[in-house]
């Protein structure tokens, strides 16, 4: 078990997401999981080691690195990107559920299992929004646990068995700083993205709903309309009376229907 | 999960590269990537440890190390390999696009061998070739820019054997040693030679798309 069964998860999400969201996929994988790997990773492996103490006491150094990294910034890092992750988890379970309900009811019951619409809207916008939470309270933890994202060089400790305040050096600030600036500039790429994914989704779902009921009521005008046109041909007067009452009906649709009366007459 | 799963992911462009595409490919797993992964970092694995200053005092080391190296070449060369493999996503996902098109035109009744379209060679014309030519563009900047700051970081591409350190809390300058400084200077200056000939394979690739389309174009004409 190892980051290779985060990377086969993001691989098998990115067949069931947007555009947006394989850009999503690409740079978690590229520019967080891939780096956190490959370097990030060495720069913290001995931290604790190499954080030094001005002062022989034992005990001093082991209470002072506790009291300044109560959790590790790499060990918060790799929390945030198993975190982050998971609500795609979420899409990957519905569909393989509607997978499951057309085999056991042996009928197609979807159009395409695994295309977003339904229920899988719904499950897929929870998954975007859990994901931005999950980013924001990571970031607002490491301000917060950290005072800010920066790493000094020095910082002063006077905890018991500490005789007075020391001097401890912290091993490679500037260093675990860059990739700090890096892991933060790359939470906040992903959270826009995922608001774009999520406004573009709303955006798109509200127009296909509302084109419906538009189609729907204008179908309904329109056969409407047809009845009126035959009864119209053998009652002018009658026709006429409907052109004059479809003030109610928006000024295309009417048109469409002296079009529809035209073409009947032609036809 | 490692450099093997870039590799997965750049394979599949390999495909639709051209040739001097996949020399350059070859050259960025077997002279960069596997080099550092074999040999490199296992040069600069006890940097920290074994760099010593001629001080007992406390934080001295630490500080002094923090001073000289902001951050490591090790980690420097690691980003600028992802960095500059990057692009080549932009090339794996419209290639990725166009097949789903040509699949949602399928279903919707043309007729396309679907057999045949998974296996696909893409030519690289039309938008493709714009694609191809901004990635490489990307790539030869992303290598340049990497270049500069190797240099700029480190005053030259050779390892000091010695520093001279005089940041607080050392007590006056210190002289403070570096380990194996000629081993990385020597690798060093490979992953620069490398990284030249990976910025000439893309600019001959650019240049010869370049060409072939302007040959294209004046034959149509004619």
């Amino acid at each position: 078990m190892s980051w290779g069964f985060l990377r086969d998860l993001l691989s098998g999400v990115n067949k069931y997401s947007t555009g947006i969201g394989r850009i999503w996929v690409a740079v978690v994988f590229m520019f967080r999981l891939l780096v956190y790997i490959v370097a990030a990773e060495n720069i913290w492996k001995y931290e604790h080691d190499e954080f030094e103490c001005n002062i022989k006491q034992p005990g001093c150094e082991n209470v002072c690195f506790d009291h300044f990294f109560p959790i590790s910034h790499i060990r918060l890092w790799a929390l945030q990107l198993i975190m982050v992750s998971t609500p795609s988890l979420l899409v990957v379970f519905h569909v393989a559920y509607r997978e499951n309900r057309e085999k056991h009811h042996n009928q197609q019951l979807y159009r395409s299992p695994g295309k977003i619409d339904g229920g899988l809207l719904c499950t897929y916008l929870i998954s975007l929004i859990l994901k931005i939470a999950f980013e924001i309270v990571f970031l607002v933890l490491f301000y917060k646990l950290y005072n800010g994202f920066k790493v000094p060089r020095l910082m002063k400790c006077d905890i018991r068995p500490c005789p007075n305040t020391v001097d401890c050096f912290i091993s490679k600030p500037t260093e675990k700083m860059i990739f700090l600036c890096f892991l933060v500039v790359t939470s906040c790429l992903c959270i826009v993205l995922n608001l774009s994914e999520l406004t573009y989704l709303i955006f798109k779902y509200s127009i296909k709903c509302y084109l419906k009921r538009y189609i729907r009521k204008h179908q309904g005008s329109r056969s409407n309309c047809y009845i009126s046109e035959i009864s119209g041909r053998n009652r002018p007067a009658a026709a006429g009376r409907f052109h004059n009452s479809s003030l109610t009906l928006p000024l295309n649709i009417q048109g469409e229907c002296e079009k529809f009366s035209v073409d009947l007459q032609e036809g | 999960m490692d450099w093997g799963s870039l590799q997965a992911v750049l394979g599949g462009v390999n495909k639709h590269s051209t040739s001097i595409g996949k020399i350059w490919l070859t050259v960025l797993f077997i002279f960069r990537i596997m080099i550092l992964v074999v040999a490199a970092e296992r040069v600069w694995g006890d940097e920290q440890q074994d760099f010593v200053c001629n001080t007992l005092q406390p934080g001295c080391r630490n500080v002094c190390y923090d001073h000289f190296f902001p951050i490591s070449h090790i980690r420097l060369w690691a980003l600028q390999l992802i960095f500059v493999s990057t692009p080549a996503l932009l090339v794996a996902m419209h290639v990725a696009y166009t097949r789903h098109e040509k699949k949602r035109r399928f279903r919707n009744g043309e007729k396309i061998d679907i057999e045949e379209l998974k296996n696909e060679k893409m030519h690289i014309r039309g938008p493709l070739w714009w694609t191809y030519t901004s990635s490489i563009f990307f790539r030869i900047v992303f290598e340049a820019v990497f270049m500069y700051v190797f240099y700029y970081m480190y005053d030259g591409y050779q390892m000091p054997r010695l520093v001279k350190c005089s940041a607080w809390p050392c007590p006056n300058t210190v002289d403070c040693f570096v380990s194996r400084p000629t081993e990385k200077t020597t690798f060093t200056i490979f992953m620069l030679a490398v990284s030249g000939i990976c910025m000439m394979l893309n600019l001959a690739e650019l240049c010869y798309l370049v060409i072939k389309i302007c040959m294209k174009e004046s034959r149509k004409t004619t």
